[in-house]
């Protein structure tokens, strides 16, 4: 969704320079989940249907209580419900809601060859342009946390845009507004990163999760959205929450030392070849006899 | 002397070196290859995704891209099997590339007598051939990444460096390929459009195919015997 009021600052396959870089004083908007007070009403995943016209699709039970196995190309916001087993054998739920995370480095964004079908705002936002999408799937391979999803139909790739049209209006995301317990938050980095760490700190002091911590991985540059988990040494535990993400060592392999060395090569044979024929020229031609060419018989 | 292959002969001296369904699939490769290249040059650098708009727009390029690579690949299959018990590497072609040297200044006359093909042609076949096939494994992948499952990514991270890489490689082969068939090697080019060079070219770059094909020795006189 193109938003005017909203300057760009990293534009996926773009040649050059880009145009809103360094250009704006801007905030990093963030949107911090505390997983501790999530109660799993899904009042989100409505909300998020509902403010982007999202069509109704099958919801697919798999003897929990979560609405389907993973986002969809239409369904951006999903709770993924965890059971799980605490050291004194008790049991736990560990619900997670599940979005794009807009990564401060964005692997999908650094996958895409479609010049400015993935942008990234001043403001941290990362969201997809489907008018400029060639649906080569490659921001798929470029996600460490498996976000972006194609629609079969139209071959564009979609995900959340944390409520762009909304932020740029001054509101935050509809997931936000509809939370009856108070476990989303939506304001600047900061004061969200702030506000994480008190109630760590407070789940550590006072509710006795010793390892209560913040989510924010420093493998993606840190993340435009936030956790506050119970315990923060295992967030695999969380619906497959990555320890540590990073853009895949091969995609930065492939976008970064093999282009340059690949450019170097192509640009470097053309050159060579060219040369060549000027300092070597064509063989001999087609008629040319055999004869001469090995030397002069008296 | 008798002749072996008369049929290969054709008049005014000259010998038919394609015929005509290695000519027609050499071209399927060719014009396929050259949209893959335009197009995966597009994918590859956003200073060249222009090819792309002006190809017919980006999803156009990335809906047609696979499909001429099943084209492409087709034709690879049927060279392959057209030309591949002529590509054994031999003695021959070793001693050709210890000579390469003299191949690049233009001393032909110092040349091993290759064979229909010489070492650097061998070279060329057998990377296309094994790139083809990484590119087209590859390719599958690329085509469909939404249907890898999360826990069969590597395929995708494995897909992206190899398709990559492989490309490259034939780009190289390419450029030499396109530059000694059209520039260097004067009667290449007519061999694969009219299928026929002259009994000088023949003798000159492939002696050995030469002697097969007329029976006569390609130098009868050779100050520099090898």
């Amino acid at each position: 969704m193109s938003q005017a009021t909203l300057r760009v600052q990293k534009i996926s396959g773009h040649a050059g320079s880009v145009p809103g870089e360094d250009t704006q004083r801007e905030y990093q908007v963030c949107k911090l989940i505390d997983t501790t007070t999530c109660i799993g009403c899904k009042a989100c995943e409505v909300a998020c249907m509902e403010w982007n016209d999202l069509p109704f699709g099958q919801t697919v039970f798999d003897n929990t209580y979560q609405t389907m196995p993973e986002t969809r190309w239409n369904y951006w916001n999903l709770i993924l419900f965890n059971e799980h087993e605490k050291e004194d054998g008790s049991l736990m739920w560990l619900m997670r809601k599940n979005q794009c995370m807009h990564c401060a480095d964005p692997g999908c964004l650094a996958a895409c060859p479609a010049e400015g079908a993935i942008v990234q705002y001043t403001n941290g936002i990362v969201d997809f342009q489907q008018a400029n999408c060639i649906g080569c799937g490659y921001c798929i391979t470029g996600c460490p946390f498996d976000i972006p999803k194609m629609n079969p139909k139209t071959n564009r790739v979609f995900k959340c845009t944390l409520c762009t049209d909304r932020v740029s209006e001054g509101l935050e995301p509809a997931c936000i507004k509809s939370c009856p317990t108070g476990c989303l938050h939506f304001g600047t980095k900061d004061d969200m990163l702030d506000l994480a760490q008190k109630r760590a700190k407070q789940l550590q002091e006072h509710s006795g999760y010793a390892n209560a911590g913040v989510y924010d991985p420093p493998g993606v540059g840190g993340t435009g959205v936030i956790y506050v988990l119970h315990d923060a040494t295992n967030p695999e535990a969380y619906g497959g929450l990555p320890a540590n993400p990073s853009v895949p060592w091969s995609v930065r392999l492939w976008k970064g030392p093999l282009k340059w060395l690949g450019n170097a090569a192509m640009i470097g044979g053309l050159l060579g070849l060219f040369v060549h024929y000027l300092r070597v020229g064509p063989k001999a031609r087609e008629d040319e006899d055999i004869q001469p060419l090995q030397g002069k018989q008296p | 002397m008798t002749t072996p292959h008369p049929e290969r002969l054709a008049p005014h001296h000259r010998i038919l070196r394609y015929a005509f369904h290695e000519r027609a699939w050499h071209w399927v490769a060719g014009f396929s290859y050259i949209y893959l290249l335009l197009t995966g040059l597009a994918f590859w650098t956003p200073w060249l995704f222009w090819i792309a708009i002006l190809l017919g727009g980006g999803q156009v390029s990335r809906m047609l891209h696979p499909w001429f690579g099943l084209i492409f690949a087709v034709a690879v299959a049927v060279m392959y099997f057209m030309w591949h018990a002529q590509m054994g590497i031999t003695q021959v072609d070793k001693d050709w590339f210890n000579a390469v040297g003299h191949y690049a200044r233009n001393e032909d006359d110092k040349m091993p007598p290759a064979g229909r093909y010489n070492a650097g042609q061998k070279s060329l076949f057998w990377g296309f051939v094994i790139c083809g096939a990484l590119m087209l494994l590859s390719g599958l992948v690329l085509w469909f990444p939404e249907y890898i499952p999360w826990s069969f990514r590597w395929l995708r991270y494995t897909a992206v460096l190899v398709h990559a890489s492989s490309a490259l490689l034939t780009i190289g082969l390419f450029l030499i390929h396109v530059y000694m068939g059209v520039f260097a090697e004067r009667g290449a080019f007519g061999s694969v459009i009219r299928g026929d060079v002259s009994l000088q070219f023949a003798k000159r770059y492939h002696p050995g195919w030469y002697e097969e094909i007329t029976g006569q020795p390609a130098n009868p006189n050779p100050t520099n015997p090898k």
